[in-house]
């Protein structure tokens, strides 16, 4: 069985990044949800972010 | 009068709260104009435009937030930001007190079962963490855009080779395994499948299939660009296979603005050998090209919907061109509209929040009008060179850039299409207004609500310079959203708005009223 098909056997267990809203519609949904209090790597300095990524 | 600005150095905030925490000082009567924001070139761009542009502001980058703001000789600053960090910490704490990672890594390690990761971050910064999602493994849907070509080519090879969904980026619509993600439906359960690419085309027709008594299993969205040369509709290849592959899913819909021919071909051979039966909408594009292939061409998103329907029903599925209602009873309503327009209203003002909505209304409308103009019209001629200010016939699609700069999504704060309503209601050549009304969860809790009071100064101005103002109106929602369907239906029909089953069918309505008045 293919991955996605997998995916469309499972209860969703959906990790969220952005908008508040997503989750608090998940959660209203009694849906698995994480939401990440996401900030951009390096405060988005684009060379610091690239060279963290680099190191994982 | 005077100029007032914060600076707060490295320190981050989400743009949408930010515009919300905005749009909350606006309220104030001692401030005039206020912007509260990170300091990117677009913001800056909007203070500049705003008259808010000190030279504090001009410094900033855009890891910094700013506040700057006009406003009576009264007003405190220390007092504002204590009122910004007062909503900046409602908004962190109006859900429940969960622990907040603050890195996808430290998500999983929370919840190491996740399968899908949802990600609305700004586009810039989305390559390299949906990269990270997928190394782990994860499903992805990809709301956030500004997402580059050669990024999403990338990352959807990538997606590919791992057997995982890359849903975008720019997907407001999917459904996984009845749950609703981003902007979708509370659609019934039942063995229609659908890849889409047109984010509200997708809703409309999962909506109709709900309202024609069948279901969904599974509503994958791909984003827009999906089936453009570059990226070949690898998401909708991807797509069909796990549809055909899934017990639960007897017909597969496809649905999507008109490819590029070559990625047509590959998707339609592809269909071809489809075990399951397909229903194609490439909205306005070749149907014949479509039959050739062996599935079912589709005229509308209504008539995609009602295939589907009659496929997963075991019936002959059939083209739907008409009304549900009688064509008598239609034509009655028609006469009653326009025997109460003055001698001067010929116009038609489209006003909508779903982009692929408004594509349908013009391409309905543009094969018996000549001159459509709108913010993204079929022929560059039409283009409206203000899109703030309609011309003649137009349709506007409110969810474009151009409209969203500084604020959410029209379907998210209907707010700027009231405004926008009320302006028509002054044009005494104006007769009608057509638009919809996007439910589901990512929706407004009540976007009919809040045009009621716009709607009806729009009719009562149009009344008082001696015409008549049609509102016609189709709502895209189900029993099950989280919006109450009837009673969004009652509120506007209580103000006299004349509500349509589909979209198809409003644009439709409005075209008969255009033949008999222009």
């Amino acid at each position: 069985m293919s991955k996605i098909n997998e995916l469309f056997d499972s209860e969703l267990r959906v990790i969220n990044l952005g908008l508040e809203s997503f989750s608090e519609e998940l959660k209203l949904q009694k849906k698995e949800v994480v939401h990440v209090e996401w900030r951009p790597v390096a405060g988005g300095n684009k060379k610091l972010r690239n060279i963290l990524n680099q190191l994982g | 009068m005077g100029l007032k600005s914060y600076i707060k150095k490295n320190a981050y905030y989400d743009s949408v709260v930010l515009m919300q925490v905005t749009k909350e000082l606006k309220k104030s009567e001692d401030i005039k104009e206020v912007i509260v924001g990170m300091g990117t070139p677009l913001n800056k761009e909007l203070a500049e435009n705003l008259g808010l542009l000190t030279e504090d502001v001009k410094a900033t980058t855009q890891n910094d937030f700013f506040v700057s703001l006009e406003g009576e000789d009264t007003v405190d600053m220390d007092q504002v930001l204590t009122r910004i960090t007062a909503l900046l910490n409602k908004k962190k704490t109006s859900g429940d007190q969960d622990y907040r990672p603050a890195t996808l890594k430290s998500a999983l390690k929370v919840m190491p079962e996740a399968n899908l990761a949802l990600f609305s971050i700004p586009g810039e910064y989305a390559y390299d963490e949906v990269k990270k999602a997928l190394d782990e493994g994860l499903h992805v849907m990809l709301f956030s855009d500004n997402v580059t070509m050669d990024e999403e080519k990338k990352l959807k090879d990538y997606a590919k080779e791992k057997g995982l969904l890359m849903m975008g980026p720019d997907c407001g619509t999917a459904i996984i395994n009845h749950t609703p993600l981003a902007f979708a439906n509370v659609i019934k359960p039942g063995n229609i499948g659908i890849v889409g690419a047109s984010g509200t085309g997708t809703q409309e027709v999962s909506v109709l299939i709900d309202k024609f008594g069948g279901g969904i299993s599974q509503v994958i969205g791909t984003g827009g660009r999906d089936l453009k040369e570059p990226i070949g509709g690898t998401m909708m290849l991807m797509g069909i296979d796990a549809l055909e592959d899934d017990e639960k899913t007897e017909v597969i819909v496809l649905i999507s603005k008109p490819p590029h021919e070559s990625i047509a071909k590959k998707i339609l051979e592809r269909v071809k050998k489809c075990k399951k039966t397909v229903v194609v909408d490439f909205i306005g594009g070749d149907t014949k090209m479509i039959e050739s292939y062996g599935a079912h061409p589709c005229i509308s998103l209504e008539d995609a919907a009602q295939k589907a329907v009659a496929v997963a029903k075991g019936d002959t599925p059939k083209d739907f061109t008409g009304f549900t209602m009688d064509e008598g009873a239609v034509d009655e309503m028609v006469e009653k509209e326009v025997q109460q327009y003055s001698s001067n209203q010929k116009y038609l003002r489209g006003l909508y929040t779903g982009g692929t909505l408004a594509d349908e209304a013009m391409m309905i409308l543009s094969e018996s009008m000549e001159a459509l103009y709108s913010n993204k019209p079929k022929s560059p001629e039409f283009k409206l060179a203000d899109v703030f200010k309609s011309r003649e016939n137009t349709v506007v699609d409110l969810g474009e850039d151009e409209f969203t700069v500084g604020k959410p999504h029209p379907m998210i704060d209907p707010s700027a299409r009231g405004e926008r309503m009320k302006q028509e209601g002054r044009d005494e050549n104006v007769a009608l207004v057509l638009m919809d009304m996007v439910l589901g969860y990512g929706s407004h809790q009540d976007p009919a609500g809040e045009m009621i009071e716009s709607i009806k100064e729009a009719k009562a101005t149009m009344a008082s310079n001696g015409g008549h103002l049609t509102v016609v109106a189709s709502v895209c929602g189900t029993e099950g959203d989280p919006q109450d369907l009837e009673a969004t239906e009652q509120k506007l029909k209580d103000i006299g708005v004349i509500l349509m089953p589909s979209n198809a069918q409003a644009v439709k309505f409005v075209d008969k009223i255009m033949k008999r008045i222009s």
